[in-house]
C-alpha cells in the first residue's frame, strides 16, 4: 500500500475510490454487529457472495459486511442499495431468492419487508420504517454503507477530512474553540463540557500528554459504545487524532473491554490500516503531527471505566480508582496529564471539525448540544440503538420509534443511565431527554442505558437486581461501596422475601444517602439511585412486600402457586415440567401442588394451557417472621 | 514550595503547598478519624472516615481529608451534621462484620454501642481491609508479598504465592495492622497456598 503523504495525496485517493466505487452500482449491505452476527449474519454475507458469483453478478455488485445499524431487534438486516431495499430477520436460506428476485429481477420480496404493526402495511425503504425515520443518525447513519474493517468504505464518504481540515487549516487553539463553541458533553454520563476537558490537558504543564478513548461499556443493557466501535470505528480514531491534535498529545490509547472481541478486532484493524496509509505515526499528512494509537484490553471490570481505574489498568496495575481531587486532565496516565473520553464523544470530534460549531450547536436543548445514542431494551417492541436529538421526549423513544410495549401490556418505568441511573414512572413520558432534566427528577443520563419495564415488573426486584450487580462489580476499595452495597443489597433481598420490616426500609434510605455522599468514585456515588428512584416513585410497592405482597407477583419468596380444580383437566404437563416434584395428581384427575416442596420457579404457570394455575401474593405463614417480632 | 493559608474549624493554620487537609489539621491539633492512613505512605482514601467539609467560592463540598491537597482560603469544617452522619454510619458498618480493630474505639467516642446492620452473610472478619500491610509491604518494603484479592464484597488480603516465604521472616506490616490481624494470615500461612483473610465466596 503506498503512504499518503499530503492533503492533496488523501483528495486524490478519495477521487480515485469514487471512481472505482463508480462501476459497481449495487450493494448489498449486510450487518455484520455482533447482534447480527448471532443470528447468522455470516452466514447470509457468505450465501450472497456465492450466489452473486453464480448469476455472475460480481462486477455489479459489492457485497458488504457493515456496521450495526440500531435495529437488532429485527437481525440479520440486510439493505439493498441504491433502491435502499431493507429486508429483515433475513436467514441464509433467503438469500438465494433475494438475489435471484430483488437483484436480477428488481422485484422486491413482501415477507422480508418490515411491516409497520399499526397499519399493517409492509415498508420497503429502511428510512421509512418508523424506527429509522423518527431518529436523526448524524453518528450511526453511515453504519450500514462501511465496512468497518475497510478504511476505503471510510475514506470514500468524507473520511480523514476532518483531521485534514484540522492540521492544516486551523492552530491547534482553533480546533480547542471550535470544540468548546459546540458546546459538546462527555457522553459518558458525567456530561461535563469537553472543550473545558481538553483546555485543562492542553494548559497542563508536561513534557507528555495522552489522550484515550473509553469503550469499557460494561452497563447490562447497553451496546452503543460496542456498535460504534464495531462498526465505524475510524470515526472514532479520527476524533482522537484530532483531540491529540487539539490538546498537544502523541499518544493515544484506546481502552476496550476483552468482552468486545469484534470491537476489539475492527480497531485493532483500523490502527493497522491507518499506519499502513501513513496517517498514524510520524509527520502525518506532512502536518508535522505525529501521533500513534495503542489498544489496551480491559479485564471486564465495570468498575474500570472510571477514569482513573482505567487508567490504572493501562498503567499495569489493579483497575481501581484514585482520588481524583487532582483531576486526571492534569495528573492521569503515569502522572501525566491525560485527557479521556467516551467512544460516543470522540466520534462526534469529526462532525464538528467539519460542518463547524454552529451546525452542531442547532441539534439538541439549549444546554445538551447534538444527538445521543440510547440502547432501548426491556419491554419494548423495537430493540435496538436509538440516535435521536438531545431533547426528544421519553415517550417518542419509547413509543414513536421503540413502538410501545408489546403483548398490550401497561409501561411501567423506564430505567435511564444504567445500573446507576434511576427508574422513572409514567408521569415523565414527556420529559425531554438531556443531561439536565433527567438529572432533575433523580435519574441520568450516564452512557445512555435506556431499560423500559412493564406491568409485570417488581420495582423492588429492580432495585436488589442492580444493586447485586454493582456490589458484585464494585472493586471493594472504600468501606462505603464495598460494605454499604452488601448491606443494601441484604435488605433489599429481605424485602422480596418478606422479611424485612419499616425500620430496614428507613436504615436502606439513610445508607443510600452515606454511600451516595461518601464513595470514593462514581460508581459508589451513583450506586443508589435505582433505590432511591424507585423509593421516590414506587415507595408503595416496597409498603407492600414489607406487608409480604409483590404487587408485581415477581419476588419468589412472597408467591404461593396453587391449582384451580375447576380449571384442571388432569392434562399433567404442569407435573411433567416441576423441576423438584411438588405436584402430585393422577391423569384427567385435578393435581395438587405441595407448597412445602414448591421452590416457586412458575414451571407449571408458564405451561398450563388453561390457566388452571394460580400465583398468589400475600402474607406467608412464615416462622421465621413470627421469630424476628 | 510556598505557604498557604486555610481555616479549619476556625482556626487560622499556615501549611506548606502539597500538604494534605489531614495534615494541617493534625498541625493545628485537631483531630480527624482515619484507619487507612500512615504518614509514610502515599494517601490512599479508602476508610472515607476522615471525610470533612470545605468550602471554597462559597460552595460546600465533602471530601476526604487525608487526600484533598491544602488550598490558600479554603475553609474546612470537621464536624458538622453529615460528616458526623457518614463516620457513624461508617463504624457501624465495620462492627457488623469486623469485631475488632480502632474503629471500636471510634464507636465509642460516637456513642455507637451496636450497629444497626445485620451481620453480613460472610463470616466475621478481624479485617477492616484499610489495605495498611499491602501498601507497606509494596511502597516501603517493596516486597509486594501482600496483595488483594477478589473485587467488591468479596475483597480480601492474600500473600503472593511465590512471594510469601519472605512474609515469615519479614513481618513488618505487624507494625502497622490495626489489632495485629495480619499476624494472623502471615501465622496461618505455612505454605505458599494462602488462604485469603475473608473466605471468598463460593462459586
Amino acid at each position: 500500500m503506498t503512504k499518503i503523504t499530503s492533503r492533496k495525496e488523501l483528495e486524490q485517493y478519495r477521487k480515485n475510490l469514487q471512481k472505482q466505487k463508480g462501476s459497481k452500482n449495487i450493494t448489498i449491505s449486510v450487518c455484520a454487529g455482533t447482534g447480527c452476527l448471532a443470528l447468522k449474519a455470516q452466514e447470509v454475507v457468505d450465501n450472497f457472495r456465492e450466489e452473486i458469483k453464480k448469476h455472475k453478478l460480481s462486477a455489479n455488485v459489492e457485497v458488504k459486511e457493515a456496521g450495526c445499524p440500531g435495529f437488532c431487534e429485527k437481525g440479520a438486516l440486510v439493505v439493498i442499495h441504491p433502491e435502499e431495499i431493507n429486508y429483515i430477520k433475513v436467514q441464509p436460506e433467503d438469500v438465494a431468492e433475494i438475489v435471484s428476485e430483488t437483484i436480477v429481477k428488481k422485484k422486491v420480496i413482501p415477507r422480508l419487508l418490515y411491516t409497520d404493526p399499526h397499519s399493517t402495511k409492509p415498508i420497503k425503504k429502511e428510512s421509512d420504517i418508523p424506527f429509522y425515520k423518527h431518529q436523526k443518525r448524524i453518528l450511526l447513519g453511515n453504519n450500514m454503507k462501511i465496512d468497518s474493517k475497510n478504511i476505503d468504505d471510510y475514506i470514500l464518504y468524507g473520511g480523514y477530512s476532518a483531521l485534514a481540515k484540522a492540521l492544516f487549516d486551523m492552530k491547534p487553539e482553533e480546533v480547542l474553540e471550535e470544540v468548546k463553541k459546540s458546546n459538546l458533553r462527555g457522553r459518558g454520563g458525567g456530561g461535563f463540557p469537553t472543550g473545558r476537558k481538553w483546555e485543562t490537558t492542553r494548559n497542563a504543564q508536561s513534557d507528555k500528554k495522552y489522550v484515550i478513548v473509553n469503550c469499557d461499556e460494561g452497563d447490562p443493557g447497553a451496546f452503543m459504545d460496542r456498535a460504534l466501535m464495531e462498526g465505524n470505528p475510524h470515526l472514532v480514531l479520527e476524533g482522537l487524532m484530532i483531540g491529540g491534535y487539539a490538546i498537544g498529545a502523541n499518544e493515544g490509547f484506546v481502552y476496550v473491554r476483552q468482552e468486545y472481541p469484534l470491537a476489539v478486532e475492527n480497531t485493532e484493524i483500523a490502527i493497522k490500516k491507518l499506519e499502513e496509509l501513513g496517517l498514524l505515526g510520524k509527520n502525518i499528512l506532512g502536518s508535522g503531527f505525529d501521533f500513534t494509537i495503542t489498544v489496551h484490553r480491559g479485564a471486564g471490570a465495570f468498575v474500570s471505566g472510571e477514569s482513573s481505574a482505567l487508567m490504572s489498568a493501562i498503567e499495569g496495575r489493579v483497575g481501581e480508582p484514585r482520588p481524583k481531587y487532582i483531576h486526571t486532565a492534569v495528573s492521569g496516565l503515569w502522572n501525566k496529564p491525560t485527557c479521556l473520553n467516551n467512544v460516543e464523544t470522540w466520534a462526534n470530534v469529526p462532525l464538528i471539525i467539519n460542518n463547524g460549531a454552529a451546525w452542531f450547536q442547532k441539534i439538541g436543548t439549549e444546554n445538551s448540544k447534538g444527538t445521543k445514542i440510547f440502547s432501548l431494551v426491556g419491554k419494548v417492541n423495537n430493540t435496538g440503538l436509538v440516535e435521536v436529538p438531545m431533547g426528544t421526549t421519553l415517550r417518542e423513544i419509547i413509543y414513536t420509534i421503540g413502538g410501545g410495549v408489546p403483548n398490550g401490556k401497561k409501561f411501567k418505568a423506564v430505567q435511564t443511565g444504567g445500573p446507576s441511573g434511576g427508574c422513572l414512572p409514567e408521569k415523565y413520558l414527556d420529559l425531554p431527554v438531556d443531561f439536565d432534566e433527567l438529572y432533575k427528577v433523580g435519574s441520568m443520563m450516564g452512557s445512555g442505558g435506556m431499560i423500559v419495564m412493564d406491568e409485570d415488573t417488581c420495582m423492588v426486584d429492580i432495585a436488589r437486581y442492580f444493586v447485586n450487580f454493582l456490589s458484585q462489580e464494585s472493586c471493594g476499595k472504600c468501606i462505603p461501596c464495598r460494605e454499604g452495597l452488601r448491606h443494601m443489597l441484604r435488605i433489599l433481598n429481605d424485602l422480596t422475601t418478606g422479611e424485612a420490616t419499616e425500620d430496614d426500609v428507613k436504615l436502606l434510605e439513610e445508607l443510600s444517602e452515606v454511600v451516595q455522599l461518601s464513595s470514593l468514585c462514581a460508581l459508589g456515588q451513583s450506586a443508589p439511585n435505582p433505590v432511591l428512584s424507585t423509593l421516590q416513585y414506587f415507595r408503595d410497592e416496597y409498603q407492600a412486600h414489607i406487608n409480604g405482597e409483590c404487587p408485581a407477583k415477581v419476588c419468589k419468596g412472597l408467591l404461593t402457586f396453587t391449582i384451580d380444580a375447576a380449571k384442571c383437566t388432569g392434562c399433567g404437563l404442569c407435573m411433567k415440567n416441576c423441576p423438584v416434584e411438588a405436584i402430585t395428581g393422577e391423569k384427567k384427575t385435578v393435581h395438587h401442588i405441595n407448597s412445602d416442596i414448591c421452590i416457586k420457579c412458575g414451571n407449571c404457570y408458564e405451561v398450563c394451557k388453561f390457566n388452571a394455575v394460580q400465583k398468589a401474593t400475600g402474607k406467608q405463614k412464615k416462622v421465621v417472621s413470627v421469630e424476628r417480632r | 514550595m510556598g505557604t498557604v493559608s486555610l481555616t479549619i474549624d476556625g482556626k487560622t493554620i499556615q501549611i506548606e503547598e502539597g500538604k494534605t487537609v489531614l495534615h494541617a489539621a493534625q498541625k493545628a491539633g485537631i483531630e480527624i478519624p482515619t484507619l487507612c492512613h500512615h504518614d509514610q505512605l502515599e494517601p490512599y482514601g479508602a476508610c472515607r472516615l476522615c471525610m470533612v467539609e470545605i468550602e471554597k467560592n462559597n460552595r460546600k463540598k465533602l471530601v476526604a481529608s487525608c487526600c484533598y491537597p491544602v488550598e490558600n482560603g479554603l475553609i474546612v469544617r470537621t464536624k458538622t451534621d453529615s460528616v458526623d452522619k457518614i463516620r457513624k454510619m461508617l463504624i457501624e458498618l465495620l462492627l457488623s462484620n469486623c469485631p475488632s480493630g480502632e474503629h471500636v474505639e471510634m464507636a465509642k467516642k460516637y456513642g455507637i454501642t451496636q450497629s444497626r446492620f445485620k451481620q453480613a452473610d460472610t463470616p466475621e472478619s478481624p479485617c477492616s481491609l484499610c489495605g495498611l500491610c499491602v501498601r507497606y509491604c509494596n511502597e516501603i518494603k517493596k516486597e509486594h508479598a501482600v496483595c488483594f484479592v477478589g473485587r467488591g464484597v468479596d475483597r480480601a488480603v492474600a500473600l503472593v504465592p511465590g512471594v510469601s516465604d519472605v512474609c515469615k521472616t519479614c513481618r513488618a506490616c505487624f507494625s502497622v495492622c490495626d489489632a495485629g490481624k495480619i499476624v494472623y494470615l502471615v501465622d496461618m500461612v505455612q505454605d505458599i497456598s494462602c488462604p485469603p483473610l475473608r473466605p471468598m465466596k463460593k462459586q
